[in-house]
């Protein structure tokens, strides 16, 4: 038996067991439906949860009940946010700006707008991952969405929303950002930062995977993409998912502010560490401008699948950047975006952490990582050589 | 460890996976001949640093029976490129050049028990290297001539950094000319292109070890030539 030290938690994590348990609690005990403004007891009982769900999901954020959607997860959510503004006749001026380190589910959609009709502007990016705000600023003029996310998937920049909000609300631009991988972790507040809608999920904090949520300010019309039986307030029909809603608000309810102190300073203690790795350099920001939980580094020399399937073998779980592992043969586009060349993709290393993370995982992954970049490099015609 | 209950898990190298074969895993965590070979009498090297796919291949060879003594190999790339280069040399070793230059792709991705249709290409590439090999190996002994078979073959052998596509299928080389020991190629590729050096260089490396002067002439994508 291997001791499994996860640390893939950007990717997906295991479910709270006490999340579990009232997950469960709905599947097979309280397993009714919401009925509509009344129905009978099962239905009552649904509906009770799920709307006291929908308090918890939106008190994290600084919205009202009645602003927050449930969805299948981010990408859905993603998905509404962006359709929803762009298929509704409501909105005239048809285009679209969004970053070019996205979340594929916001990339591809919004690239995809074109097909419509749609211009679509990608903001470049700097060598940390932030967005450029001068060409931001520019492209705001006769736009109908934009569309940037709080922290990036891989490398953990976390952009500067508050401004950018502001910069929106200014020129009445509509604001979306994903907040998959930052909600319940790090501080959201959706009038603070001006936000207009936000995409949040489970599967990243612990909850349930296949349920998410969309914030959608009040007043804010969007055009449903699943319709049926007028659901969530029309904007999404079909029964909705009881025991992973329920689920999901007892993963948010279990995150704590706390949390992201001691993750972040874990976080630190890895990439020193990792750094120590000679000819190893980290991708994206250092400090508060990080994301609390995501740790980038890429190794020369060496490549990424090969150095994920050797670090598995000693019982490292973690993720790579490199073209080799992704299903398409294409390296990162977020380390291509920072300026990154496609050697720099192949060698990159993803760590994410979780609350449940300890000290002890953290050093022995970092030696596991510095074990099987020497191995692999032992071997690599691109090495130095040290006689 | 602290780590939530549930997350111990039997040896991952075993029973269940579904992509990469038993036998992919075990030459990829023990790979055979690994490392460089000082004494060699050739060296072949195919990929692209780019492409996430380069492998060295070092082999010593006895002139009078032709027979491959040894065989080594560096790689950087994924599981797929460290195992099928270990599977190549494990069944290219004591074999005679002949007999070696029958070794297909499919030989190799069979005898690891298969592999993902998307890794397929890692088997080629390593019998590509084993091919670029002997044929050097020849035109250095004066045993066949430096002719543009031999120049296509080691093109072969060399990667488009962007698409992956090696130059002589995504006909990127426009024109080879062989003229004694003097090899002109040209691509249609402009010099200022940022893949310029990188292919100048990985064409230069593919030439390595042969009595050659190299001439590249970057043609840009119209086909006029830069000069």
């Amino acid at each position: 038996m291997v001791q499994m030290i996860y640390l893939d938690n950007a990717e997906t994590t295991p479910v709270d067991p006490e999340v579990a348990k009232i997950v469960l609690e709905y599947m097979v005990e309280k397993f009714g439906l919401p009925g509509g403004e009344f129905g009978h007891s099962l239905q009552e009982e649904a509906t009770e949860a799920v709307e006291k769900a929908r308090e918890v999901i939106a008190a994290k954020i600084g919205a009202k009940p009645s602003e927050i959607v449930f969805t299948s997860g981010a990408t859905e959510s993603n998905n509404l946010a962006i359709k929803g503004v762009a298929y509704h006749p409501l909105y005239r001026k048809r285009r679209v700006v969004t970053s070019a380190i996205e979340h594929k589910s916001v990339l591809d959609t919004v690239l995809n707008l074109r097909r419509l009709g749609y211009r679509v502007e990608v903001i470049p990016v700097d060598s940390e991952g932030f967005v450029k705000m001068d060409r931001l600023e520019a492209s705001l003029e006769g736009a109908t969405l934009v569309s940037i996310q709080h922290a990036n998937q891989e490398i953990g920049t976390l952009q500067e929303i508050k401004v950018i909000g502001e910069l929106c609300r200014e020129r009445g631009v509509l604001f979306h950002t994903d907040a998959a991988q930052s909600f319940a972790k790090e501080q959201v507040d959706v009038e603070a930062m001006n936000i207009d809608l936000l995409s949040m999920t489970s599967h990243l904090i612990r909850g349930p995977k296949g349920v998410g949520a969309l914030y959608v300010r009040e007043g804010i019309e969007l055009q449903p993409l699943i319709e049926g039986d007028g659901r969530e307030r029309g904007l999404r029909a079909g029964g909705q998912n009881v025991p992973a809603i329920v689920g999901f608000a007892e993963a948010v309810k279990r995150a704590s502010p706390e949390d992201a102190v001691r993750i972040r300073r874990l976080r630190d203690r890895l990439i020193d560490k990792l750094l120590q790795i000679e000819d190893s350099k980290l991708n994206g920001p250092m400090g508060e401008k990080r994301v609390c939980h995501i740790v980038n580094v890429t190794f020369r020399y060496v490549e990424g699948e090969a150095l994920l399937l050797q670090a598995e073998m000693q019982g490292l779980v973690c993720n790579t950047g490199s073209a080799c592992y992704s299903q398409r043969l294409e390296p990162s586009h977020v380390i291509t975006a920072i300026g990154g060349t496609h050697e720099d993709a192949h060698g990159s290393m993803r760590l994410s952490l979780s609350r449940m993370t300890t000290q002890e995982e953290v050093d022995a992954a970092a030696e596991i990582l510095a074990n099987v970049v020497a191995k692999l490099r032992s071997f690599s015609p691109l090495a130095k050589r040290r006689m | 460890m602290g780590v939530v209950d549930g997350l111990s898990r039997p040896d991952a190298s075993l029973e269940r996976r579904i992509g990469y074969s038993k036998k992919v895993i075990e030459h990829f965590m023990n790979p055979r001949n690994v490392g460089r070979l000082e004494d060699a009498d050739v060296t072949a090297k195919v990929g692209s640093v780019a492409c996430g796919d380069l492998i060295k291949l070092y082999l010593k060879v006895d002139e009078k029976t032709e027979r491959i003594e040894k065989i080594t190999f560096e790689s950087y790339g994924c599981a797929a490129n460290i195992a099928t280069s270990s599977m190549l040399t494990e069944l290219a070793k004591g074999k005679t050049l002949e007999e070696a230059r029958k070794i297909a792709f499919k030989d190799i991705a069979d005898e690891l028990g298969g592999l993902p249709r998307i890794k397929m290409h890692c088997a080629v590439l390593s019998k590509t290297g084993l091919d670029a090999a002997i044929s050097k190996y020849y035109a250095m002994k004066g045993k066949a001539k430096i002719d543009d078979t031999l120049v296509k073959l080691l093109l072969r052998g060399v990667l488009d950094p962007i698409t992956g596509v090696d130059i002589i299928s995504s006909k990127t080389t426009d024109s080879i000319s062989v003229q004694d020991h003097e090899v002109a190629i040209g691509l249609r590729v402009d010099e200022k292109s940022p893949i310029a050096k990188e292919l100048e260089n990985d064409i230069r490396e593919a030439f390595e070890g042969l009595p050659v002067t190299l001439k590249i002439v970057f043609k840009g994508n119209s086909g006029d030539s830069n000069k």
